[in-house]
């Protein structure tokens, strides 16, 4: 298998539109920019777009196009023309949607009081932070109660995010500067493998996907999520993807890392019961040790490190932690709450 | 972090109300003297004696309330 294969879209577009702002990008972005793309200007579709959803967070329009438009970024999908990459129509519509999304957050998370920006104060807040945080158990039910069917639900709404894991919070890296750029790099050296390709935890990801019976390519399964699973992966890229919220996407980073390592070990516990072995399981076992080593450089040498020596970044970095938190436990809640109503929580209500 | 500059060797760290963190070169044994693989560059030790993968950091010390009193 190469490794390189999860990232080879299955068509040119592999996703449908779900409304109209979605509908215009993927008609639009099927050619490569030629002179008609001159004077394209979708401001007015994407601020209808905004306007039309009573919560930005959870519209499937607003959130697939976002996630469209971060994916020109990324490369997701390779047969469109990376010339779009910085056409300012889709800039213009980015920023619309950006705005939109980052106002709902700020209007709807709560931040925890500030620290003193040293090291330790703001390490120990987000640490209560993320101990506070007591969200639905996706991670329980996993372990104790979920079918194969929602085992497989499970492993769908997170290859949108995972297949590409630590890339969002790589965008970081060149905005950074001394011991907190050294931190993010140690933690983002070792998500990528520490130098062995087969060791990248999207390519372990992968390797699970695929040893499950599911399709490992990039974008396979995008059309099965809901709006708040495409959050969870758009407030990453707008975190990371914007300069001026570079104190947010530490943050996140820092949250992420600090509610990860004791899920996982019920993650693969929910595999095993099911009689799966390593070759599923390997992926979740490996974010048992290896999170328990990001939390503490994330907390401490990230974002406490970068508070101490950006002051003026500790209320994002506070804002990204809870963000984090707040979107993460939509998404999960969305999936118990579908699955202890006897439903499944992918769009087409099966794998 | 100066240690650290200092080059080959190993330095362990302790982080607040969490484990040791050990980065450089360094193996770690069992109680039997055999090399436990650890599959990164950098790793945490329990000290809060509840990890379930021990001698490694499986984040359990939050569960538990640990705290190491070498904090602010």
């Amino acid at each position: 298998m190469s490794v390189l294969q999860h990232d080879l879209a299955v068509t040119a577009f592999p996703m449908e539109a779900r409304g109209p702002l979605s509908t215009r990008l993927t008609a639009i972005l099927s050619q490569g920019p030629d002179d008609s793309a001159q004077g394209l200007d979708l401001s007015p579709v994407a601020e209808a777009a905004v306007a039309a959803a009573s919560s930005v967070v959870r519209d499937d329009d607003v959130q697939l196009s976002l996630f469209i438009l971060y994916g020109l970024h990324y490369g997701s999908f390779p047969a469109v023309s990376a010339d779009w990459e910085w056409h300012p129509a889709l800039v213009a519509a980015r920023r619309v949607l950006e705005r939109a999304f980052e106002d709902e957050l700020r209007a709807t998370v709560a931040v925890p009081p500030l620290p003193r920006p040293t090291r330790v104060a703001v390490a120990r807040a987000l640490s209560e932070l993320t101990s506070a945080d007591s969200g639905p158990s996706l991670s329980r039910y996993i372990a104790k109660k979920a079918t194969r069917e929602q085992l497989g639900e499970f492993l769908i709404q997170r290859s949108v995010y995972t297949l590409r894991e630590a890339d969002p919070h790589s965008w970081a890296i060149p905005r950074l500067t001394g011991r907190a750029k050294a931190a993010l790099v140690e933690i983002q050296a070792d998500e990528y493998g520490g130098g062995r390709p087969a060791r990248m935890h999207s390519e372990i990801f992968a390797t699970t996907m695929e040893e499950f019976g599911l399709d490992r390519r990039y974008g396979r399964y995008v059309d099965e999520v809901p709006a708040i699973t495409l959050a969870s992966l758009n407030v990453m890229s707008m975190f990371g993807l914007n300069r001026r919220l570079l104190g947010a996407i530490v943050g996140h980073l820092a949250a992420f890392e600090m509610t990860s390592s004791i899920p996982n070990a019920m993650y693969a516990n929910g595999f095993r019961r099911l009689g799966y072995g390593v070759g599923v399981t390997a992926y979740f076992d490996e974010h048992v040790a290896a999170d328990a080593v990001h939390e503490q450089i994330a907390a401490n040498d990230l974002a406490g490190a970068l508070a101490e020596d950006e002051p003026a970044l500790l209320p994002d970095i506070l804002f990204g932690a809870a963000a984090c938190l707040v979107v993460d436990g939509w998404a999960g809640a969305h999936i118990l709450d579908s699955w202890t109503a006897d439903r499944s929580s992918l769009r087409s209500g099966t794998p | 972090m100066s240690a650290e500059i200092a080059g080959d060797g190993a330095t362990i760290t302790p982080y607040t109300d969490g484990p040791l963190i050990v980065r450089g070169d360094f193996e770690i044994l069992s109680v039997d003297g055999e090399v436990l693989p650890s599959g990164r560059k950098t790793v945490a030790l329990c000290r809060c004696g509840v990890s379930a993968i021990k001698p490694f950091c499986d984040g359990t010390h939050k569960l538990v309330g640990f705290r190491s009193g070498d904090g602010e």
